[in-house]
């Protein structure tokens, strides 16, 4: 039987190899399929820029995917050059009809000076904790760092945003902003699942952010103890955010992150609710309507209660939160249908789902082909029911 | 006879119920109807002659005022859902 050393000497004699020189040169030709065999740690130190990586043990199952034409060139490496001569090797059993190794290695490479691609990519536990993400091919590691670089702003550390701030924590959105100005009240605990008992009195943001915080030590947390105004909302999305979760309980708060969101290019996920029901839908500037183009004028105030006045079933936040945290992950990731022109209707009584279209207003105030209205307003007057009627 | 959505914010004003049986051929002549019977609707749905700007009336999923507005017919069996806005998220 050989040792390992008389092997490797034979498998290098039935293969073909290249110093690193000339892998540079089929490299910059753009020529070859690049494969780094290595071990996952070894890849996230660093890798020929353009390499696929498929550790030694799983070459067999996986290159057909990576390299479906047989005829095309293949470069393959790992750190010395003896794992790739084994894999080198075993893609010409496969039926790879040009297969090149790198003779010294990814170690050769760099102490030529070569170009080396540096990839942020998951840690250890990462690639634990998110391991249920990793499974759906539609996330995957590309998803999972998408969502950790992904910024989320929550208007409302309330019912709507406790489910909703749980959820993008827990899945690993990078930074969570969240604009509340109250405190936690004993009547918030129905159904603000963010918050506890030990934290009455405490201010919301304060709360959210230590749950979020022992949740996933990932997630930085962004507070805001202020009501969203006309004069802090530019100060706020200065910090930079992909998309905005809408958890308001009023109308003003409503039409404010409307407009910022249409002058500012960022999708909102809408929620609202009442007793047993409530909606969902996404605003997406240019691709569909903003919340003008549905409500052009607010209600007079007495036609509009709010939880607070009417009460809420305290599972429905949960349901219509955790819709938001669906619809956030899907725009953060640019993955499936998102809500856009459509409002998702739910009644919690008859558990029955309805959805109506929605359709932009070429006429509309804010996003239409001839805006009129091109600055913050006040809204609390705009909400007040200046209107004769009603 | 066409079923009318009745959303939670409007039920103080129709004894409670969810939805409602309402007589006509166009969303006017139901809402007409409805208010007839429950005329405190009326400041809920209409504002000078019309259907008010913080209300939503949807025949079969499409908003009626992509339609034919108050004159959009209604077939019996056909959804209709009324929508006024909400803000609440607490």
């Amino acid at each position: 039987m050989p040792t390992y050393r008389e092997l490797l000497q034979q498998v290098r004699t039935e293969i073909s190899e290249v110093d690193a020189p000339r892998a540079r040169e089929l490299v910059d030709a753009g020529e070859p399929v690049i494969v780094d065999v290595r071990e996952q740690d070894e890849w996230d130190e660093g890798h020929i820029p353009g390499a696929v990586h498929i550790p030694r043990g799983h070459l067999e199952s996986r290159i057909e995917r990576t390299a479906p034409d047989p005829s095309r060139p293949v470069l393959v490496y790992c750190s010395a050059g003896n794992r790739s001569a084994f894999a080198a090797k075993t893609l010409e059993e496969l039926g790879y009809e040009d297969v090149v190794s790198l003779e010294g290695g990814f170690t050769d490479w760099k102490r030529n000076g070569f170009p080396v691609e540096l990839q942020a990519g998951l840690e250890a536990s990462q690639r634990a904790r998110y391991s249920r993400h990793l499974l759906i091919p539609e996330v995957g590691e590309q998803g999972q760092l998408k969502l950790l670089d992904s910024r989320v702003m929550l208007v409302g550390a309330g019912g709507l945003g406790s489910p909703a701030s749980l959820y993008l924590a827990a899945a690993g959105v990078g930074r969570i902003g969240i604009v509340d100005a109250d405190v936690v009240d004993e009547s918030n605990l129905q159904r603000q699942i963010v918050h506890s008992t030990e934290r009455l009195g405490e201010p919301k943001v304060e709360s959210a952010k230590r749950t979020i915080e022992a949740l996933n030590p990932d997630v930085q947390v962004v507070t805001y103890q202020e009501r969203l105004t006309s004069e802090n909302v530019e100060r706020i999305l200065a910090d930079g955010w992909d998309v905005i979760v809408d958890g308001a309980d009023n109308f003003p708060t409503r039409y404010l992150v409307n407009d910022a969101s249409v002058w500012h290019d960022i999708p909102v996920v809408h929620g609202s609710i009442y007793r047993f029901e409530g909606q969902v839908t996404v605003f997406k500037p240019g691709a569909g309507p903003c919340y003008r183009c549905l409500f052009p004028t607010p209600p007079p105030p007495e036609l509009a209660p709010s939880c607070a006045e009417g009460g809420v079933l305290g599972v429905l936040p949960g349901v219509i939160g955790s819709l938001q945290a669906n619809e956030a992950l899907k725009l953060a990731l640019g993955i499936g249908e998102p809500l856009v022109g459509r409002l998702l209707l739910f009644d919690a009584l008859s558990a029955e789902f309805n959805e109506v279209k929605l359709r932009r207003d070429p006429d509309c105030p804010v996003c239409g082909e001839h805006p009129t209205i091109t600055d913050y307003i006040d809204y609390v007057e705009f909400c007040a029911g200046t209107r004769e009627t009603a | 006879m066409t079923k009318v959505r009745i959303p939670p914010t409007l039920r103080e004003q129709t004894g409670g119920e969810r939805e409602l049986a309402a007589e006509g051929d166009t969303v006017r002549d139901l809402l007409d109807d409805l208010m007839g019977r429950f005329p405190a609707l009326q400041e809920q749905l209409v504002e000078d002659g019309d259907l008010a700007p913080f209300v939503n009336v949807y025949v079969e999923g499409e908003d009626v005022r992509t339609l034919d507005g108050l004159e959009t017919e209604v077939r019996p069996g056909s959804t209709v859902i009324l929508l006024p806005a909400m803000a609440g998220g607490t």
